[in-house]
């Protein structure tokens, strides 16, 4: 099974280039199409199966390559990692919208009662069923790669589009031939999957997720080694289960595959590996001192002013929203400013609410004293195995890691179904929403200023110079770890702060909060905004918690919200600098015409590095 | 350019014990090979302090390879770098780069969101940091700002510039870490004539001041009046080394220049 999906995935890394993070997102669409055609239109169930795997499947597959895809080839890795992203957060928003999560469904295995008996465990048809379809799957894949035409094309189009252009094949048809047979192969995993667990849009999607870890075996290239590495996971789990009895196992195995991935991502030795993409293009200059202490005053007196008269939703709303930015401005210093990905932002905003729940239930602000190492602690520990990755492997490291902490943490720590209450921190004056208001703008306000500062400091200096060419940093005597384990350690350290801001002003918090689904809203809520700049993060969360994305539990979900969020992402496509970005780089552009200082300035994503020579 | 003395002796900082006669660089017998392709093979040569030494050869001849080699990006199959007597091809690109070696890169490497005060200043900080020597990274900077003749667009962004200035950055930054040992791939391409007529002076100057200066340039004009030793590459192999005036009329070296001239007649300029 999780062959199936991780062959799917390859088959579209391989011939497109481009890593489809919706793929868990396909699957799930695809066994819920097919759930309403067999169970609510009673489709007969082989029909059924062709219509979803060979029309509807292939056919969103090609579309999607059409509308969006298309367009990213050549743009650089961040933008494809968001826009996919963002394409997976919009096809959960449809499903929801469509399929109410709220109403039960289930999906029946194929011959439901006949067990299969094996030496050592028992099998029932349907998983016996997944088997030989995998195999199946496996080899048809094999032979239509190496021995067809059209599978010679799908190879080549990766290593050389021109070349294939030259032979008289279109590239951009064998690459949306493989979005195509992607979806399809995804749907077909979706289908095998549902009827072993819950058919739930989320616990679907991130089932197929867990196939990730598969391809990543296969080096996202080789079919045979992803079949190895989807067999090799799939056994772990029946043995895991199989041999050794107890709690523990059965708490730790839900995190299998994506420990699995990590490892995976983290041990192979691949110099693609390497290779790896800037999360933003266009970092505006830095803004002097006195203009970040204008601005911030500025703000601080809006929120006053809202404090004195704003009615009660008002400053709630504000508080989140500063809470919030002030979580996504770790968010700017770690990928904004030192280009790293991270798809795990939200565990360390976790982690430092419960911490503090924990430490310091009466809200004493000696807390943050333990909140901040702890999650510096646990941003160096995710960071040290992570440190020569770059890119998409950085973002599946960092995905892991989320989805690793969703099981076994959050899903665990906050008690069954529990939420857990954070104080707020009892500073005097804070004791009220508004005094508390104050407080969060005062947070953001010296986050933002000091991040700016960092900015134009010797410090921001090196981290530029590290996201910009770490080649050239090595040759210059400076080692590129220190620095990105610093930054972090700094990065996860103010999420943590964040975590303990944001708590106090929800109240009540639950695991959900801070599922890697969440922390995927958060990292493109930001891109959206602008990822490089301290405005940019203001700007993303109030679109952020305009929209209620932030709820108490899972329900969140059913409401367009995602869907936005998602379809915003995807935009990016359009214009990778986010709203802040693309103003000041309009900005910066007119102002280098009107002077006309240099005849031939180009402003564009890092010029120099794709271009010349 | 103005000329300055107080920032070009090379100051190395782990080179206790050196021997005063050993040469700047050795290539010993290195070897690398991509696959099936032998980029470098058995390549031998040597650098000498306080001259510019050339390295030329046609398109994929691989000098870029043999400058990876040097610094540490690129293991070789075989073969030894020895660095002021001292065999260092083992260590890292960051402890090579402390032993005062610098580059710059044919494919563009500058800090390309910073300014180019800011690549040459972070460059200084970085110096500073490493050799703990107390100077003052603006003062270095800003005296380098004059000496590449950036002062102009000291305040732009590098990703903004033209190839030629965005060059001139590498350079500057590679000074400013001030090595015994700079290496420079193709600096003078996007140059004019004039600008490039300044860098050669500016080479000269710094490897005046005892810099040994390894220049990879296809103006094989500029090569010839500013280098004292060339040595030139042809698909891997060192087919020939010397003075400048010796190894232009070299046959083998003619030979290997006529033949590309078959593939690129921009490579073999000059050498005829
Ligand atoms: N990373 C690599 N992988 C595979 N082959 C490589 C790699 N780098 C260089 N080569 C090959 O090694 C040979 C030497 O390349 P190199 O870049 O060193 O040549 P060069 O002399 O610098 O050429 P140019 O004048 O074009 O810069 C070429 O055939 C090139 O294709
Ligand atoms: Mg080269």
């Amino acid at each position: 099974m999780y062959s199936i999906t991780a062959s799917g995935l390859v088959v579209t890394y391989a011939t497109s280039g481009i890593f489809n993070f919706a793929h868990g997102a396909l699957g799930m669409l695809g066994a819920f199409t097919y759930w309403q055609l067999t169970v609510a239109w009673h489709v007969p169930p082989l029909a059924a199966l062709a219509l979803v795997l060979l029309v509807v499947a292939p056919l969103l597959g090609a579309v999607v390559e059409r509308v969006l895809i298309r367009r990213l080839y050549g743009t650089s890795l961040s933008v494809t990692l968001v826009v996919t992203v963002g394409l997976l957060l919009a096809l959960i928003g449809v499903a929801n919208l469509i399929w109410s999560p709220v109403t039960p469904r289930v999906l029946k295995p194929f011959f439901p009662n006949s067990l299969i008996h094996l030496p050592g465990v028992n099998v029932s048809a349907h998983q016996a069923i997944v088997v030989l379809v995998s195999l199946l799957v496996a080899v048809a894949l094999r032979v239509f790669l190496a021995r067809t035409r059209t599978g010679a094309t799908m190879r080549a189009v990766v290593d050389d589009p021109g070349l294939v252009a030259l032979t008289g094949t279109s590239p951009a048809r064998a690459s949306q031939l493989s979005w195509a047979l992607g979806s399809s192969l995804a749907a077909l995993a979706g289908i095998l999957l549902a009827p072993l667990v819950t058919l739930s849009i989320l616990t679907l999607t991130l089932l197929v997720i867990n196939g990730y870890a598969a391809a990543v075996v296969g080096r996202l290239r080789s079919l045979p080694l992803t079949a190895v590495g989807g067999l090799a996971l799939g056994l772990a789990e029946s043995y895991s289960t199989g041999y050794l009895g107890g709690d523990l196992p059965n708490l730790l195995r839900p995190a299998l595959p994506m420990f699995l991935l990590f490892v995976a991502v983290v041990f192979l030795r691949d110099t693609r590996l390497r290779a790896g993409g800037r999360i933003v293009g266009w970092s505006p200059r830095a803004v002097g001192l006195g203009e970040s202490v204008r601005w911030s005053s500025l703000l601080l007196v809006v929120a006053l002013l809202a404090a004195a008269l704003a009615p009660g939703g008002l400053v709630d709303f504000l508080s989140s929203t500063l809470a919030i930015g002030f979580v996504l401005l770790s968010l700017v210093l770690l990928s904004g400013y030192a280009g790293q990905v991270s798809l795990c932002q939200l565990t360390f905003v976790g982690v430092g609410a419960y911490v503090m729940a924990k430490v310091a239930p009466g809200g004493s602000a000696f807390g943050i004293l333990v909140v901040v190492p702890v999650c510096a602690l646990l941003g160096v520990a995710v960071a040290v195995p992570v440190l020569r990755l770059r890119g998409l492997y950085l973002a599946l490291a960092t995905l892991a890691f989320a989805s690793g902490m969703d099981t076994i943490f959050f899903l665990n720590a906050f008690g069954t179904g529990g939420a857990i209450s954070v104080p707020r921190l009892s500073l005097p004056g804070v004791d009220s929403n508004r005094g508390y208001l104050i407080l969060l703008t005062l947070a953001f306000a010296a986050g933002a200023v000091g991040l700016l500062s960092l900015r134009r400091s010797r410090v921001g200096r090196r981290m530029s110079a590290l996201n910009d060419s770490p080649a050239a940093c090595v040759t210059l005597g400076v080692g590129v770890n220190r620095t990105k384990l610093g930054v972090f350690a700094g990065a996860a350290a103010m999420s943590g702060l964040g975590g303990v801001l944001l708590g106090g002003q929800e109240g009540l918090v639950s695991g959900n909060d801070f599922q890697m689904l969440n922390s995927l809203v958060l990292l493109l809520i930001l891109t959206i905004g602008g990822a490089s700049t301290v405005s940019g993060a203001l700007l993303g969360a109030v679109l952020f918690s305009a929209f209620p994305i932030i709820a108490e539990h899972v329900s969140f979900l059913s409401q367009a919200s995602l869907l936005l969020t998602g379809l915003g992402a995807v935009s990016i496509g359009r214009n990778p600098y986010g709203i802040v970005g693309e103003a000041s780089r309009r900005f910066a552009a007119a102002r280098q015409a009107g002077r006309g200082a240099l005849a031939s300035v180009v402003i564009r994503p890092s010029p120099l590095r794709d271009g010349v020579l | 350019m103005r000329r300055t003395t107080t920032l070009s002796a090379p100051s190395p900082v782990d080179g206790q014990g050196d021997e005063p006669t050993d040469p700047a660089l050795q290539v010993h017998d290195v070897s690398v090979a991509f696959g099936g392709v032998r980029a470098l093979d058995a390549v031998s040569l040597s650098v000498q302090a306080g001259q510019v030494t050339g390295l030329i050869g046609p398109n994929g001849a691989g000098k870029t390879t043999l400058f990876n080699v040097i610094t540490g990006l690129q293991t070789p199959n075989a073969g030894r770098i020895v660095l002021r007597g001292r065999d260092i091809t083992a260590r890292t690109p960051v402890r090579r780069a402390r032993m005062g070696m610098a580059r710059t890169f044919q494919r563009l490497e500058v800090f390309g969101s910073l300014t180019a005060l800011d690549n040459i200043l972070a460059a200084a900080e970085f110096r500073r940091g490493w050799a703990r020597d107390g100077s003052d990274p603006r003062r270095v900077a800003d005296d380098i700002l004059d000496r590449v003749g950036l002062r102009e667009v000291a305040g732009e962004r590098v990703d903004g510039l033209p190839t030629g200035l965005a060059r001139l950055v590498e350079l500057g930054r590679a000074l400013a870490t001030r090595p015994s040992l700079l290496l420079l791939d193709e600096p003078g391409s996007g140059l004019d004539g004039t600008e490039s007529a300044a860098l050669g002076e500016l080479l000269v100057e710094t490897s005046a001041t005892g810099t040994a200066v390894l220049i990879v340039e296809h103006d094989v004009e500029l090569v010839m009046r500013i280098c004292s030793t060339v040595h030139v590459l042809d698909f891997g192999r060192l087919i020939a080394s010397g003075a400048p005036s010796q190894v232009q009329r070299d046959p083998a070296v003619q030979a290997a220049y006529l033949g590309a001239e078959g593939g690129s007649t921009a490579t073999g300029k000059g050498v005829t």
